[in-house]
């Protein structure tokens, strides 16, 4: 029997669903009187209407604050339309390729490096190390150098936000693995289990929450690498969104970005407001334009 | 003395533990042996080393001087053949009851439909015929311990280690208990090693009762009080438990437990 036929449990809904729940855990109770779902759903209504008030009051200039109606149109707009030679469903798409592809490599590195570092000594003494000097290192930092020695395309891209993500998994592994009861182990030995069917049998089901945890960390983690390696390198994807086309790249160069001042402009913007943007008569244009 | 001439199955023969980083040996040269049809409890105060020695007996733990054989064969890891019930059921909670108890069965490679008919016997040996596709959490403390036991008898062990079993239990689960775990000690021709602090317990279930001591741990009496052969020949629990000999042998065994502790 393997993880993937456990039965869910009965009941289970995300209503009830505080965190992370595997298939066995414990129900909770079902209190009664007004739900979470509830009470998120007026915190949003909260915050949208908080925003359009500061919009309607001009708090900020609209143009770097638009009204919630605004931004959802534009949504609209660019859902239909695409933006650079893509739809957004097709963006979104290869950017979730590139996290879940790396997932799955993170998955298949990750967790049996932690039951290594959980289980033995010496798989301690080999990944620990390793392990400690990757994760402190911002991916933006090695991303340069992955794309020197891997090149520019999809691998290289896939390969950053794995690392990103390696040190997540394989930490809550090896505490999942170390948390394990040593009595449902010494039973299961008991029982006449060898080595590798207590690892098979025992200590991966009951390390599955913490790794799961691990993953949702990780899932956090390598968003946000994304985002970076494809504001440096994709023609696709919700980061290259971000930053838009680099024009003179022989690639998606919109007529309507023209000079350096707009461009800049389209920067700070979001670039769901390029197609419209007005200089805004900031001085700060004037002066870079002179100063060109 | 009721106790059955056998020859000696599990054998622990001047048994010394000591821990590493402590200064005293846990136990010191104790000596226990127990033949398939006994049931053997041991019994003291805490810190007399009575889970240690079940540990030496189940392969868990390696005696620092002394010997653990079974049937002459030296004890050096855990084995099927001395499957171990401990006091926090240990069952694996991503399991069904049935898939519990059935867990030696699979680890052997048998296969599932087998698996399910013999774990279903044992569930109803246990007397949890309807819990089969129950999950852990849906059980009862007594519950549990009854698959507990059940997915113990399914590794076909020729002896069963009992850790506190009935430990974890309130007072009427408890006794109810007593008479399931001899019910099945008389079907299933086991030898038990049990470890309790319950002195009626011990009474109930024992066909030999070693009394241990702390500092170092060591055997200070053994009875044998023959309450539980009264039951397997069918005297009723609540005779047994009325007999004034019943009384008298819990008085003394308290005395043997707490003798040393003036000094």
């Amino acid at each position: 029997m393997t993880i993937s036929s456990y039965t869910e449990r009965p009941g289970s809904g995300i209503d009830e669903a505080e965190g992370l729940s595997v298939p066995w855990s414990r129900p909770s109770p079902r209190r009664k009187g007004i739900s979470a779902r509830m009470i998120s759903a007026v915190t949003i209504l909260v915050v949208l209407a908080a925003w359009a008030l500061s919009v309607r009051l001009q708090l900020v200039s609209p143009v770097f604050l638009p009204s919630p109606v605004a931004v959802w149109n534009k949504f609209i707009v660019v859902a239909r339309d695409g933006f650079v030679d893509a739809t957004l469903l097709q963006h979104v798409v290869a950017s979730l390729g590139r996290v879940f592809a790396a997932l799955v490599a993170a998955i298949l590195v990750a967790v049996p490096v932690g039951l290594a570092i959980g289980i033995s000594t010496i798989g301690r003494g080999i990944f620990d190390p390793l392990l400690e000097f990757l994760r402190p290192i911002p991916p933006l930092a090695y991303l340069p150098l992955v794309i020197i020695w891997f090149g520019i395309g999809e691998p290289s891209k896939i390969l950053v936000i794995t690392i990103a993500m390696l040190a997540p998994v394989a930490l809550s592994t090896a505490s999942g693995v170390r948390g394990v009861s040593q009595e449902r182990i010494d039973a299961a030995r008991s029982l006449g289990a060898t080595r590798a069917q207590v690892v098979r049998h025992v200590i991966l089901p009951s390390a599955l929450p913490a790794i799961l945890t691990g993953l949702r960390i990780a899932l956090g983690a390598g968003w946000s690498t994304l985002v970076a390696a494809e504001l440096v390198a994709a023609t696709r994807g919700l980061g290259f969104m971000i930053r838009g086309p680099v024009p003179g790249h022989g690639r998606g160069d919109h007529g309507h970005i023209g000079d350096r001042g707009h461009r800049l402009r389209a920067r700070i913007h979001h670039p769901q407001d390029r197609a419209r943007a007005r200089p805004v008569g900031g001085t700060r244009m004037k002066r870079e334009r002179k100063g060109e | 003395m009721p106790h059955l001439v056998l020859d000696p199955h599990l054998v622990l023969d001047n048994v010394s533990i000591h821990y590493e980083g402590q200064p005293a040996p846990a136990v010191e040269r104790v000596s226990i042996e127990i033949a398939r049809n006994d049931f053997v409890v041991l019994v003291g105060r805490s810190g007399c080393g009575k889970t240690s020695l079940l540990n030496v007996a189940a392969g868990l733990v390696a005696p620092a001087r002394g010997a653990a054989t079974i049937d002459g064969r030296p004890i050096t890891a855990p084995g099927s053949d001395r499957a171990v019930v401990f006091q926090n059921d240990a069952l694996f909670p991503w399991l069904t009851a049935r898939e519990n108890v059935a867990f030696a069965l699979r680890l052997r490679g048998v296969g599932p439909a087998e698996r399910a008919r013999r774990a279903d016997e044992l569930l109803a040996l246990v007397k949890l015929t309807d819990a089969g596709d129950k999950r852990i959490w849906e059980l009862s403390g007594g519950m549990r311990q009854r698959v507990g036991l059940a997915r113990a008898l399914a590794a076909e062990p020729q002896f069963l280690l009992l850790d506190e079993p009935l430990g974890a239990l309130d007072a009427l689960t408890r006794e109810r208990m007593q008479t399931t775990l001899l019910d099945l000690w008389t079907a299933s021709n086991v030898g038990v090693l049990m470890v309790t602090h319950g002195i009626e317990e011990a009474l109930v279930l024992a066909t030999r009762i070693v009394v241990l001591a702390p500092g170092p741990g060591r055997v200070v009496r053994t009875f044998e009080p023959g309450f539980s052969r009264r039951y397997a020949s069918g005297e009723a629990i609540r005779t047994i438990k009325a007999d004034p000999a019943f009384a008298a042998a819990r008085g003394e065994l308290t005395d043997a437990i707490f003798e040393g502790e003036a000094a």
